[in-house]
């Protein structure tokens, strides 16, 4: 081959091969991520990826050629938290599944989100527990057939976005693996901006979500992510009914809020403040 | 110009599908991995628009202007 | 009171003592969430953190704050939580990935009255398989159990030593009676505090064969944000931090290393406190049980008994199997005392191997210290 792949020079050696399904989104999102860096010409070392267990945990892990640290299920925000308190002058990427983060890692995820701490969090969401076999999950559509669902999934999935927007995060945005260059700028946005910033994208399992479920494969599925993805502007002349079964895609909230370091930081300059007056 | 590592392609066929210029097809060959990677049919359709890199999941495809990224 | 060591003499809590440990050891980072009888080590590191340049963050519960000490430590930062038992149970995944990630950590465990909520302000010494077995899969970690506010402080610091030294995890298992009584400490001059820092890759290492892991000689820790792309994972992996999650001599390796670098140090790390001469029978303890052992020895020295000693446990895991296989030779009984229902002394009669008699004595009720006068009475018993 004559050319390189641009992003391949973040790629740690001997990983670029991975180990997802053939159409897996995670390889989209992976280049998203190496995209965002490389467009912001930022150093890779300059960041610590954070990851749990599933598909998406695999994202950073071995993939990225930088400081990854590969969690216990459901804490990579956790960790990422005293990786970010420890080292505020690190980007703290988390890039882990919907599983991971929302359902046993729900916790950390809102928490994260209510203190604001300066980190993006990259959320997998493909609707299914895909690494284990294709169990239900809180974002697996209501009447879906999986295989602990095997009479239709009876309860109703998560807003990920409206939950991480009440829980107070300074960035929250959706994206689908369809709108790639969408979701290149968000994570642009999002590493450089001080605050909570959520981006779910809506992905991909064309093997458990997909082909077990019936739904189709990569192409089909990515397919139905164009048609009934809508932006939040055309979404917002939309009533309850109109938008069933829709994505709204884009950014959803995009405020300045205080950020955690920041208020740990001043309280401990103040101390030092108040030391000095008192010699 | 666009250029294919075979070997690292898993016969996902979304580079195909996503195209809008039709450029690339699925081959008949087999790779490595056991599947069939995409060949590039109608090269001078490309309008570099770069989908079919942006969008393949393993980097198995590289599109590039001629004379750049070699 | 923005000192990192607040030399000079204290009347002090058992759990500040523990707190004001750790600053002296350098700590830099707790995180931690509120647990009788451990919160007032949180409120004293929230006080005392910030004014010497470090982190405290109160987390949404204790996987939560393990977690991030395990994520500081990985930056360099040494890093501590404190809890109970309750809280304990609900680190033990992360405790498990800290041991095979090789991340230094301390973890305070003030023991309080168990099973499940038990009483929180009573001690028991029930923890103490816990911290040897409560994570799944094989593994060892250290544990020191302190019986005083001075050994709160001095035992701190040296847990924080060893973790840097060997890259584990590091228990201070203290209990509700050492944790809330107050004494008299001395907190010495910095430069009279031996700190142990872990040892770091020579930046020039190359980045792609950095042996990080596994080495029974403590692999130097390729701390982030140093440019050495280090991977970390608790999944099985080798040398480098590479994960292999196919090959069971993958397994095997990463066990039998881990273990390796424990045991191949352990004579370095075990510590125990012997007063025998040549008394024939031993009284065994840790801990606060420590105490009414000194207590009755005090009581058979006044009464001209000489007969009965005291072998004391400063690290109770790794388990002290040499030096008290070798008490058993030189004694006729070892009575093993425990504030619980017999956690070490199965381990104490597999060491004796019948060489000695071993009796266990708990307190007459769980919860409380041993009566001195009762130890007294057993001693007499097993002379008669």
């Amino acid at each position: 081959m004559k050319l390189h792949h641009p992003l391949a020079k973040y790629v740690r050696p001997g990983a670029i091969s991975t180990a997802t399904c053939s159409g897996c989104g995670d390889g989209i999102i992976a280049q998203a991520v190496l995209r965002a860096i490389d467009e912001l010409k930022l150093n890779i070392d300059d960041f610590v990826f954070v990851s749990g267990i599933g598909c998406a945990g695999w994202i950073p892990s071995p993939f990225f050629n930088a400081d990854t640290l590969h969690t216990t299920h459901g804490r990579p925000i956790a960790f990422a938290t005293g990786v970010k308190l420890a080292r505020p002058d690190r980007y703290v990427v988390v890039i882990s599944g919907d599983g991971d983060l929302a359902a046993i890692g729900g916790n950390h995820l809102i928490h994260a989100a209510r203190r604001n701490i300066d980190m993006t969090v990259i959320c997998a969401n493909n609707g299914i527990y895909g690494m284990t076999g294709g169990q239900v999950a809180p974002t697996t559509p209501l009447g879906l057939k999986t295989t602990t669902t095997p009479y239709g999934n009876v309860e109703k999935a998560f807003d990920l976005c409206a939950l991480i927007s009440s829980a107070g995060a300074s960035y929250v945005a959706r994206w689908t693996t369809y709108h790639a260059r969408g979701l290149t700028r968000s994570v642009k946005k999002a590493i450089q901006k001080k605050g909570f910033s959520f981006i779910e994208v809506i992905s991909q399992c064309p093997l458990q979500y997909g082909r077990r479920t019936g739904v189709g494969n990569a192409v089909a599925m990515m397919k139905g992510y164009k048609e009934n993805s809508l932006s939040v502007k055309k979404a917002s002349s939309l009533n309850e009914e109109e938008l069933k079964n829709r994505i709204i895609v884009g950014e959803l909230v995009d405020k300045d809020l205080p950020e955690l370091t920041e208020q740990i930081e001043r309280v401990r300059r103040g101390l030092c403040a108040r030391r000095k007056k008192l010699r | 110009m666009i250029e294919i590592d075979e070997d690292l392609c898993k016969g996902c066929e979304i580079c195909v599908a996503f195209c809008p210029k039709d450029v690339l097809e699925m081959s008949d060959k087999f790779n490595k991995k056991g599947v069939h990677p995409p060949r590039v049919a109608r090269e001078e359709d490309c309008n570099l628009c770069g989908n079919c890199m942006l969008y393949c999941p393993d980097l198995a495809v590289v599109v590039a202007e001629e004379g750049e990224g070699g | 009171m923005d000192r990192e060591v607040l030399s000079g003499v204290h009347f002090m809590q058992g759990d500040i003592a523990c707190a004001e440990g750790a600053l002296a050891a350098g700590c830099r980072f707790f995180a931690g969430y509120p647990i009788t009888p451990a919160s007032e080590i949180a409120e004293k590191m929230a006080e005392r953190l910030p004014q010497v340049g470090g982190v405290y963050i109160q987390m949404e519960d204790e996987l939560a704050s393990i977690a991030a000490v395990i994520g500081s430590s990985w930056t360099g930062a040494k890093s501590m939580t404190a809890t109970s038992g309750p809280g304990i149970s609900l680190m033990q995944e992360n405790i498990g990935y800290a041991v095979a990630t090789e991340t230094p950590c301390v973890l305070i465990n003030v023991q309080r009255g168990g099973p499940s909520t038990g009483i929180p302000s009573v001690h028991l010494q029930g923890d103490i398989l816990q911290a040897r077995r409560g994570s799944h899969g094989e593994y060892e970690i250290i544990a020191l159990a302190p019986s005083s506010c001075q050994e709160m402080f001095d035992f701190t610091i040296e847990a924080f030593n060893l973790a840097e030294k060997y890259r584990t995890v590091v228990f201070v298992l203290t209990d509700a009676f050492v944790g809330h009584m107050r004494e008299e400490i001395i907190i010495p001059e910095p430069e009279k505090i031996h700190r142990v820092q872990r040892k770091l890759p020579d930046p020039k290492a190359s980045r792609t064969r950095l042996k990080g892991f596994l080495d029974e000689d403590v692999a130097p820790m390729p701390i982030f944000g140093h440019g050495f792309k280090t991977h970390v994972t608790g999944s099985c992996h080798n040398d480098t931090g590479q994960r292999n999650v196919i090959d069971a001599e993958a397994l095997d390796y990463y066990i039998k290393r881990l273990k390796g670098k424990i045991d191949k140090h352990a004579h370095e790390i075990i510590s125990v406190s012997q007063d025998m001469d040549e008394a024939k029978i031993a009284l065994i303890s840790y801990g606060s049980c420590y105490r009414a052992v000194r207590e009755a020895l005090n009581i058979l020295k006044d009464e001209d008994m000489h007969q009965v000693g005291s072998f004391r446990l400063i690290t109770i895991w790794p388990f002290p199997k040499i030096q008290i296989e070798q008490l058993a030779r030189r004694v006729k009984t070892i009575i093993v005392l425990e504030n619980n229902l017999g956690q070490i002394t199965p381990y104490v009669e597999a060491a004796v191997g019948g060489e000695a008699e071993v009796i266990f004595l708990p307190p007459r009720v769980l919860g409380t210290l041993h009566d001195p006068y009762a130890i007294v009475d057993k001693v007499k018993e097993v002379i008669r």
